[in-house]
């Protein structure tokens, strides 16, 4: 192992090629996964914010706000059940906002949140007609203090202080009052017009002691089969297009960490081939094959770490270059770790194409066969 | 005297695309404790055969090879490996020194591989390199030596796990005549006073004159 670091140190130069190509790798891998991230976040943030355990959709719905309706008397079975320490109900309109300042057309795309359990980082709801906006709207010109129009009816909220991490379905979110939220539901969605005491869906707190997975079972057992209770994150991964956006990113760095296997692969193949003869010459002396190996492996792993930090460092001021609201971009510590556990794996995979040749190497070729 | 190697019977074969080339046909051989013996033979005779038999890099398809009072004729790759990194030396004839390894380093290295003695190592490669008239080169890489020194660090490097016994494969193919000299005269002054057993494969009768004993060989056939 000695012997494999010291040829790192001393002869860097070998290695440029690999580092560089895998630091390109390194950071595609990290982008696309910050992009993941990004996007995820931006179309779940306001569900996630939720601060409960569960989500009461009705069990048609299809765990859609939209297509979801809890009413008065599902609600008080809900909140009678052993377990539930507290229910608040939840409901969502999607419109376009009229800025001021903006063009006509120039709409900012929101999702409206009638709530009453406070989500987390969001404030008690507000008053009549008054909405905390998600921060993302800074983007589209929203300031403290305005006057928004929402939706064709042209609904009026005036804006009294910004929340952060709330998006939804990659819009900015607004957080009203359940009443507030109604008015402006009936205003601009007539056929979606919903009762007084009627929500699309209920955020349920759990008691202390209770296990989350039995309420959820004891809630759709007490209400017949017309609920359905997720947790945060199943209600998160049932939001249309997530599992989708996770799936076809994973699958393009799946790909992106194969290429890195083959890079590795063939760099270490190439180096192998050319230390043949020095791989003669020290198992001649007494070195193991799995003491060379052993050295490759060390090779690669400290030449990808390399190129993993480089390209950590590179992505971090790739998202900080990049001006919020542009692109959902979001590189987080957890995906730079990630990213690298992966490329490390994939450099030992990359290795392992080599082992057969290095466990061929025949000592006696240090010293030629035939004479 | 002690017999360091003893061959009996040795037979190595070859398969050739269907033929079979006899390397090494019956070969008898003793080398005592202490002493070098030349192995003389023209290209193709079997030298690097027999040297690789008795270095362990090599088993052979009959007889039987005692090196140190060890019989390694049905060694395992993995038994030969440990007997290598402990009993034998080799110097070959490329000289083949690590090439990022300062001279120093290069006989450590066969520490890295052994038994990592860690400060015994250290203090031994010290006194070889003193012995070699190395220690101010200790750091050079073999880049910056001349082919003498690389020769001699390799020199070095094949008693740093004293041996019992040592194997030139040409040592000085690839230097001038009077070099050449010179690194035999180095290795009978270094093994001289070692009891480290040598074998020295060249085709240069000159050589030989350093030597205790001469053994020929022509195709595969020792003559002593």
């Amino acid at each position: 192992m000695r012997l494999a670091l010291r040829e790192l140190l001393r002869r860097p130069g070998r290695f440029v090629t690999a580092t560089i190509i895998l630091t390109l790798v390194a950071v595609l891998v990290m982008f696309l996964g910050g992009l993941l991230d990004g996007l995820i976040r931006s179309s779940t943030d306001a569900v996630r914010a939720q601060d409960g355990d569960l989500i009461v959709y009705s069990s048609t719905a299809q765990s859609s706000f939209l297509r979801s309706r809890i009413d008065a008397d599902t609600r008080a079975t809900v909140g009678a059940v052993p377990g539930v320490a507290v229910s608040g109900g939840l409901g969502l309109v999607q419109l376009g906002a009229r800025v001021p300042g903006n063009g006509p057309r120039d709409l900012a795309a929101t999702a409206l949140f009638g709530y009453e359990l406070a989500p987390v980082g969001v404030p008690d709801p507000p008053g009549p007609g008054e909405v905390f906006a998600d921060d993302v709207l800074r983007a589209d010109g929203v300031e403290v203090g305005m006057e928004i129009l929402l939706g064709p009816a042209r609904s009026a909220v005036t804006v009294i202080g910004f929340v952060a991490d709330t998006t939804y379905s990659g819009q900015g979110s607004l957080w009203a009052s359940a009443a507030t939220w109604r008015e402006v539901l009936a205003a601009n969605r007539p056929d979606e017009q919903l009762g007084d005491d009627v929500f699309q869906a209920l955020v349920v707190r759990a008691a202390d002691d209770a296990d989350v997975a039995e309420v959820a079972a004891a809630i759709d057992a007490a209400s017949a089969g017309a609920t359905e209770s997720l947790t945060i994150t199943q209600a998160v991964d049932a939001i249309p297009g997530v599992e989708q956006q996770r799936s076809t990113f994973n699958q393009i760095i799946g790909v992106t960490i194969a290429i890195a296997v083959v890079v590795v692969a063939l760099f270490f193949a190439l180096l192998t081939v050319e230390r043949l003869g020095l791989y003669g010459v020290l198992k001649a002396i007494g070195a193991r094959s799995r003491t060379l190996f052993a050295g490759l492996v060390v090779q690669a792993l400290v030449v990808t770490a390399g190129a993993v930090i480089i390209a950590g460092g590179l992505a971090l001021l790739l998202d900080a270059a990049i001006p919020p609201g542009s692109i959902p971009l979001d590189i987080s510590p957890r995906r730079i770790l990630t990213s690298a556990v992966l490329l490390l794996g994939a450099a030992v995979v990359g290795c392992a194409f080599s082992l057969r040749r290095v466990l061929r190497v025949d000592p006696a070729s240090a010293i030629g066969t035939i004479s | 005297m002690t017999a360091t190697l003893e061959l009996r019977a040795v037979r190595k074969v070859y398969e050739v695309a269907d033929t079979e080339v006899v390397a090494l046909d019956h070969a008898e051989l003793t080398i005592e404790r202490g002493e070098i013996v030349a192995l003389v033979g023209p290209s193709g005779s079997g030298k690097t055969t027999l040297c690789s038999i008795a270095g362990g890099l090599l088993t052979p398809t009959s007889g039987t090879v005692n090196v140190g009072g060890q019989d390694i004729s049905g060694y395992s790759p993995k038994q030969l490996t440990a007997f290598r990194q402990e009993k034998v030396g080799f110097v070959f004839q490329a000289v083949n020194l690590v090439p990022f390894l300062t001279a120093r380093e290069n006989l450590l290295v066969v520490d890295e591989l052994g038994r990592r003695t860690g400060t015994a190592a250290r203090r031994r490669a010290e006194e070889l390199l003193d012995d070699l008239g190395l220690a101010d080169r200790a750091q050079n890489l073999p880049a910056q030596l001349s082919g003498g020194q690389r020769q001699r660090v390799a020199i070095g490097r094949s008693l740093m796990n004293e041996p019992d016994l040592v194997l030139f494969d040409e040592p000085t193919s690839a230097l001038d005549t009077h070099l050449g000299e010179q690194v035999m005269a180095l290795i009978r002054s270094e093994l001289n006073g070692r009891g480290t057993a040598a074998v020295v494969v060249t085709h240069d009768d000159r050589m030989s004159q350093y030597c205790d004993r001469v053994v020929r060989i022509v195709d595969g056939v020792l003559t002593q």
